[in-house]
């Protein structure tokens, strides 16, 4: 379907060929071992970058909404502003808390690291840039993904404050109650895609109206919007921030960590926002595909042109962006309007979503 | 007038009734909880309001000066005086059972003076340490700091409340008395919080996300200003004023003035008394866009935080431009004010109204609609009208509650009676009400300095006074709307150039002591919710 040509930029190529030169160099054992670290180091770098970006990007874009000029001394427009960040947190000192539960305070960050990391391996990121393709790939991702709860619940346990201690509950109730619409939101568009393998979903959504968000008519939509509500709802971030609050509880779970413990929360809450809008891009719009609509051949080879990852990362800057936005507009929920809102509204919703969404795939009603 | 003499001395036959700037009693301290009860429930004059209840020394003895109000008409006032001459162990009769106000009242008298109030059910010091060495507010006092030394080491909070009360046989017993419950989950919101605005601390037990008690503690900054005062000329003290309540700085600084002009027969000029005017009006804006910003801050959008400051800011600049002061004008002197506004200040007034108009239109299409917002206001913190009656609380949040307590209509100072506005009343009494009495208040200011404004006249912008100014003798009150409430100044002047005794009414603390009353029951993030709504502000009590 797509011309070689169009694919000057792609990844794929140098991927392939720097296989087969360590292939042709070394015995089988080793090239892979060579592999598997350079794809490691690969992933922690762009961990690192994303993150980096991200908070540079929101620093700057909150500060629009609130008519401000945001970071603006430390390179032009404030560029490196997130890099001078980066280096002071790693040169902060760690304070010392006495009446902590050691081992488990130091713990705690590692889950929450961990987690977002592990998810990272297994995110198509572009044609070619996907480390590991599972065959449960959806189920995978949400299974890694909550255990950085609890990351949470230990932090707040550990850190034996009573700030930090109702974070973390509001935070384990959150994100148990999240985590099902979440769930079951992905589950709707599985049956709809008919495969758990993010590859097989991706290399399905060819063309626009093939996209799971339009293929799948209005239960598409709805497990669309839903996703971005609990999505956001995980990240813990506003109108859901109830676990670190900062009006009521100061910084709720992580009041007592500092330095780069503290840095590692802040990492992944960022780095957690891209994965929630990565999964998002993969499942609903089309994963890394180039927007194409079928008969519009010079567009679409326009198109093509731009390579797989960009398309990857524009379409998940553009949930990012959504999500900035309602995260900047809206005020915080309470305790229970939260629970209400999940248990009595999405999740019902969401169930009977998941019905529609199966007669229209068992009667074959979705475009095809 | 006659007859409110008539019904006191039926009452109490041997009470002294003088007078003076306003009706003073002086009764014997067995008498005053009976004389009160009765002035409270008389159908004629419900004297229902305790707005003030200052404690005096007065050399051989310590007394306490009440002055009382009605709710249907704050005009009405009546200044009750009782007093014991037992300097060592100093007991009066606690009025808590009549008003709830007069709990941390009480229990800053007793920390200021000594005076214990039998029947107040917790005898606590307030804004002092429960070990504190002397008494600072009476004359005696020894202000050595060797006797109160700078504490370095944290102290844990004991939670027991001692009380002294009356048995039905006339004994006098003590007893003290757990403030909370053994197994209580207390959590410390405050003094270093982000949502307290300012050093507050509310020691805050909770049943999971539930406020079950909260027990107030406050003094963090107390600076002393009242004993300061004692050794300052009038025009020195003004200053202090600006430090009260510092977002609503030129209002209190206007009160004293008023209070010390009144009392020394100064006459203030017109176009003062216009400059004066407008300025308390933008002040007051000022304050409530705080208001506003601050209690969206608190309810998580911090957006709306910096809109709120965004059109401060105009206002600020405009009162750098005519005193060189933001926060902290010191414009206000004794006899008008300290500087003429600038030539351009009527068109840049004019020009914030226009912007303020449309920035108010922006609030409520971003917030005030919110359905997360109203979810977190409406029916939260229900205040009655009552309630507010009993705890004092004034202002935009006793307005809140559909109580009519505006002093710029019921008793007009500088030129409210000449212009009109609407008192913006609502009778919802949550949390929603008190937020939209705010801005519908800005938009009632900017009314009123539109009237103004133009009609500025020519003229001397201060009277001059005596760089020294002496008092004659006698009881001095004044009261103003302040942006959160009532503010009050109380001078006693022994004919010196130094007052004898000033207080500061603070309306803040009457904001803060109904605090455990209305958030008992609702969920922690509401404590925090209700606290922005109520925008109390530390200083001001703490004074």
């Amino acid at each position: 379907m797509l011309l070689e040509i169009s694919h000057p930029l792609e990844l794929i190529k140098l991927t392939a060929s720097l296989d087969s030169f360590l292939h042709g160099l070394l015995p089988s054992w080793a090239a892979l071992l060579i592999e598997f670290i350079l794809v490691g180091v690969v992933l922690l770098a762009m961990y690192a970058v994303i993150a980096l970006i991200l908070i540079y990007a929101e620093r700057k874009i909150t500060a629009f909404f609130q008519c401000r000029y945001g970071p603006n001394r430390v390179g032009k427009y404030g560029l490196i502003q997130s890099v001078a960040d980066m280096v002071k947190i790693l040169l902060k000192e760690i304070i010392h808390v006495d009446s902590v539960d050691k081992f488990l305070f130091y713990l705690a960050p590692f889950f929450v690291i961990c987690a977002s990391m592990l998810t990272f391996a297994a995110l198509p990121f572009g044609n070619g840039l996907h480390a590991v393709d599972f065959n449960v790939g959806v189920f995978y991702l949400i299974a890694v993904s909550s255990l950085s709860i609890i990351g949470v619940l230990l932090a707040g346990w550990s850190s034996n404050n009573k700030y930090s201690m109702i974070g973390a509950m509001r935070s384990g109730a959150q994100f148990i109650s999240y985590e099902l619409s979440a769930g079951l939101s992905l589950l709707t568009v599985a049956v709809l895609a008919g495969s758990l393998q993010l590859s097989t979903i991706v290399a399905d959504q060819s063309y626009v109206y093939h996209w799971n968000l339009f293929r799948g008519h209005l239960p598409a939509v709805i497990a669309f919007i839903i996703y971005l509500i609990a999505g956001h709802a995980e990240t813990n971030r506003g109108p859901f921030d109830l676990p670190e609050a900062e009006s009521e509880l100061t910084a709720g779970y992580h009041t007592e960590y500092s330095g780069l413990q503290f840095g590692f929360y802040y990492l992944a809450e960022y780095l957690n926002m891209f994965i929630i809008a990565g999964i998002g891009t993969t499942m609903f719009l089309g994963g890394w595909n180039a927007i194409q609509v079928e008969g519009w051949d010079g567009f679409n080879q326009v198109m093509n042109f731009i390579p797989s990852y960009a398309w990857f990362f524009a379409k998940t800057g553009v949930l990012i962006f959504l999500s900035l936005w309602v995260r900047w507009t809206f005020p915080r929920l309470r305790i229970d309007q939260l629970l209400n809102l999940e248990w009595k509204y999405l999740l019902p919703i969401n169930l009977v979503n998941l019905v529609i969404m199966a007669i229209i795939v068992v009667f074959g009603l979705y475009i095809k | 007038m006659k007859d409110i003499k008539e019904l006191v001395l039926e009452t109490i036959p041997s009470a002294v009734v003088e007078e003076k700037q306003k009706l003073t009693v002086t009764v014997e301290s067995r008498d005053l909880h009976p004389l009160v009860a009765t002035l409270k429930a008389d159908p004629a004059f419900r004297f229902d309001l305790l707005m003030q209840l200052i404690g005096v020394d007065w050399g051989e003895k310590l007394g306490v000066v009440y002055l009382l109000s009605s709710s249907a008409d704050i005009s009405k006032e009546i200044v009750l005086i009782t007093a014991t001459d037992d300097r060592k162990n100093p007991l009066l009769y606690s009025v808590t059972d009549l008003y709830e106000t007069a709990h941390l009242n009480e229990r800053e008298v007793f920390a200021m003076f000594g005076i214990r109030f039998i029947n107040n059910p917790d005898m606590r010091r307030f804004i002092l340490n429960s070990d504190w060495t002397g008494f600072p507010l009476r004359k005696d006092y020894n202000a050595d700091p060797v006797l109160n030394p700078v504490n370095l080491v944290s102290k844990e909070m004991t939670d027991i409340a001692p009380s002294i009360y009356e048995t039905p046989q006339g004994e006098i017993k003590e007893k003290l008395t757990d403030i909370f419950e053994k197994d209580d989950y207390v959590i410390n919101i405050g003094p270093q919080h982000p949502s307290t605005h300012g050093v507050m601390h509310f020691r805050t037990a909770l049943d999971g996300e539930n406020v079950k008690k909260i027990d107030v503690h406050s003094g963090y900054i107390h600076r002393g200003i009242e004993k300061l005062s004692e050794e300052l000329t009038y025009s020195q003290i003004l200053h202090f004023t600006d430090r009260l309540d510092y977002l609503a700085a030129n209002i209190n600084r206007h009160a004293l003035c008023m209070c010390v002009e009144k009392a020394a027969e100064i006459e203030v000029p017109e176009r003062a008394q216009y400059i004066r005017t407008i300025m308390d009006e933008l002040t007051r804006i000022e304050s409530h866009l705080v208001a506003w910003a601050a209690m969206c801050n608190d309810i998580g959008s911090t957006t709306a935080f910096i809109y709120g400051f965004r059109e401060r800011e105009v206002i600020l600049d405009i009162f750098e431009k005519v005193c060189g002061g933001r926060l902290i004008m010191n414009h206000n002197v004794i006899g008008g004010v300290m500087f003429d506004i600038y030539p351009e200040f009527q068109k840049d007034v004019e020009a914030f109204i226009v912007q303020m108009r449309k920035a108010l239109i922006e609030y409520h299409r971003f917030f005030s609609g919110n359905v997360i917002a109203l979810g977190r206001m409406k029916g939260i913190g229900m205040m009655s009208k009552k309630d507010a009656i009993s705890w004092a609380v004034t202002g935009p949040a006793g307005r809140g509650s559909g109580w009519s307590c505006d002093l710029r209509k019921y008793v007009p100072y500088a030129l409210y009676d000449k212009v009109e506005f609407n008192e913006v009343i609502r009778t919802e009494c949550d949390s929603f009400a008190r937020y939209m009495n705010r801005l519908d208040e800005i938009e009632e200011s900017c009314r009123i300095i539109e009237q103004l404004l133009p009609n500025i006249p020519e003229g001397a912008f201060a009277t001059k006074t005596k760089p020294i100014i002496k008092l004659p003798e006698g009881q001095f009150f004044q009261r103003v709307e302040a942006a959160r409430g009532e503010f009050g100044v109380f001078i006693e002047s022994h004919g010196d150039k130094f007052p004898y005794r000033i207080k500061f009414r603070s309306p803040s603390m009457a904001l803060v002591s109904i605090m455990p009353h209305i958030c008992r029951g609702e969920k922690i993030a509401d404590l925090i919710a209700i606290g922005g709504s109520m925008d109390y502000v530390i200083p001001c009590i703490d004074r």
